[in-house]
């Protein structure tokens, strides 16, 4: 579904120097798979999801979509950013049926489908609000919605839930994991630097090395059964298990990043 | 949504603020009016705001008002409008295009650094002493306000949007039409006030050094004929015109812009 083939990203730092941020990134993420990025904060995941994105090209390394090498934007993928990304000036139904209108769908049709998925968020009575009045919980919901809506085979996740408190959050991650499993062979990379996170919504964790020239340094497959009731599921033993022997990999290069910091 | 609890505090705050507006008017018109009786004030020089009122409605029974400050808002308008469009479009283009941008970047400083009251003497050569030569006084005062507001608007559009948009589907042509535009508008609408502002100075001062009509012909007769009355009254149309104008476009700011909550 997804390929990248030993990718690489080198960035120009203001100094003239180059700065290495991956480095043979290798990693194969099959259909319908629900996929965790973890690492430590600046550890290039975000990189490597705009280069899955199409909105970044890597400098070395291949990236493909269904066999075929990706070439500027990924058009089987949508994209729900870390910060706000909906627009301003756009209610939340015209937000939610931007992709579609941007698809030639007329009007009318945008908005009946905006209006269901509305439903399906739960925000029916907030269809004609502007973004600005709405909370933290509901703008990502739109965002949910706006993704989602255009039912494309991959979903690229940065972070999305990392602004959030931590009740609003479980909330949005219990919703982000029904919507998944109510939707067939949809494909979720999801960026995130919280490992109990990572661990509660995948199938597969990755996890990346401090920067620079960040890389794969552990690979490990979620178990955990479906549905899962992630109000009990971070206290049963079988999670505990995963995550201390994850926890064991990522802990080094949180210290690691820690030390390039200081 | 939020909002409920201090919308009663701010009416109430509005009403203070009024009241302590029309207070402060009243008695600076009063010591006004008090030191010319007392003859601490000339009124040669000074007039006094009984006669300025009296001659204000002098003006407005006998048709003067109507038709000088017609004539200057016409002027204005023209201005505003002829300026917003060359400002927005050049802007618009400059930012797409960084190149040209870098290349005309001095050129756009000096032209902006002229003053524009050297130029109303050519431009009654250019355009003659009817309406134009002020409207082209006053498009080069908005001009260059709406070319930086739109200018430093498309370039600032918030990166995040622009990456989201796309990723969504849109071609080039959508991203500026549901992203760019928008975000050039919010700056566009920002700076309306000052743009509306600075096309009234163009029009008064094109009126007040060449003109047949207009409330800035009205002031120079007068001072022509050391008439300090008809250049206060003159004067204080001038601000109402402008104050009135003012809270028009605000309402029209508030309605445009009512998604930033």
């Amino acid at each position: 579904m997804l390929d990248l083939d030993r990718v690489a990203r080198e960035f120009a730092t203001p100094d003239g120097r180059t700065y290495c941020a991956l480095r043979d990134v290798t990693l194969s993420i099959r259909r319908g798979a629900f996929v965790a990025l973890v690492g430590p904060s600046g550890c290039g995941k975000s990189t490597l999801l705009n280069i899955a994105a199409g909105l970044l090209a890597p400098t070395a390394g291949a990236v493909r979509v269904e066999g075929a090498p990706l070439d500027g934007l990924n058009r089987h993928a949508t994209y729900m950013f870390q910060q706000d990304a909906l627009l301003p000036w756009k209610t939340v139904r015209d937000n939610v049926a931007l992709g579609l209108v941007l698809a030639g769908a007329s009007r009318v049709e945008a908005h009946a489908r905006a209006d269901a998925w509305l439903a399906r968020v739960g925000l029916t009575a907030f269809a004609l609000h502007y973004p600005a009045q709405l909370s933290g919980g509901m703008r990502k919901r739109v965002a949910m919605a706006q993704n989602w809506i255009l039912d494309r085979e991959i979903v690229l996740m940065d972070e999305p839930f990392s602004a959030l408190d931590v009740h609003t959050r479980q909330r949005m991650e219990a919703e982000l994991l029904s919507l998944w499993e109510s939707t067939a062979n949809k494909t979720v990379v999801f960026v995130t630097h919280d490992l109990e996170e990572a661990i509660a919504l995948a199938d597969e964790v990755f996890v990346l090395s401090a920067g620079p020239e960040s890389h794969i340094v552990s690979h490990q497959d979620v178990a955990l059964p479906r549905p899962r009731d992630l109000m009990e599921l971070r206290t049963t033993p079988e999670f505990v298990d995963l995550y201390r022997a994850m926890w064991a990999v990522l802990r080094d290069e949180v210290i690691e990043s820690q030390r390039g910091r200081a | 949504m939020t909002s409920a609890a201090p919308r009663v505090g701010g009416h109430r705050g509005r009403t203070a603020v009024l009241a302590w507006q029309v207070a402060l008017a009243s008695s600076a018109i009063a010591a006004w009016q008090l030191g010319v009786e007392l003859k601490v004030l000339d009124p040669f020089f000074f007039s006094r705001p009984s006669d300025i009122a009296r001659r204000m409605a002098t003006w407005l029974v006998d048709g003067t008002l109507v038709r000088h400050l017609f004539v200057t808002i016409e002027e204005s308008l023209l201005g505003l409008i002829v300026g917003a469009v060359l400002g927005v479009a050049l802007g618009f283009a400059l930012a797409r295009a960084p190149m040209a941008a870098r290349v005309l970047d001095p050129f756009i400083k000096m032209l902006n650094a002229v003053p524009r009251v050297v130029l109303a003497p050519l431009f009654l050569l250019w355009f003659g002493l009817g309406i134009w030569s002020k409207v082209a006084l006053a498009v080069t005062l908005v001009f260059f306000v709406m070319f930086f507001s739109t200018y430093e608007g498309v370039r600032g559009a918030d990166r995040v949007l622009i990456d989201n948009v796309r990723m969504l589907g849109a071609s080039e042509r959508q991203l500026v039409r549901h992203v760019l535009i928008p975000t050039a508008l919010t700056w566009i609408f920002a700076s309306l006030h000052t743009s509306l502002g600075f096309a009234m100075v163009g029009a008064v001062v094109g009126e007040y050094l060449g003109a047949t009509h207009g409330l800035g012909y009205v002031i120079s007769q007068a001072e022509g004929t050391f008439d300090t009355t008809g250049v206060f009254a003159g004067m204080t149309v001038l601000a109402l015109v402008v104050v009135v104008v003012g809270a028009g476009v605000s309402r029209l700011e508030r309605w445009l812009l009512r998604w930033k909550s």
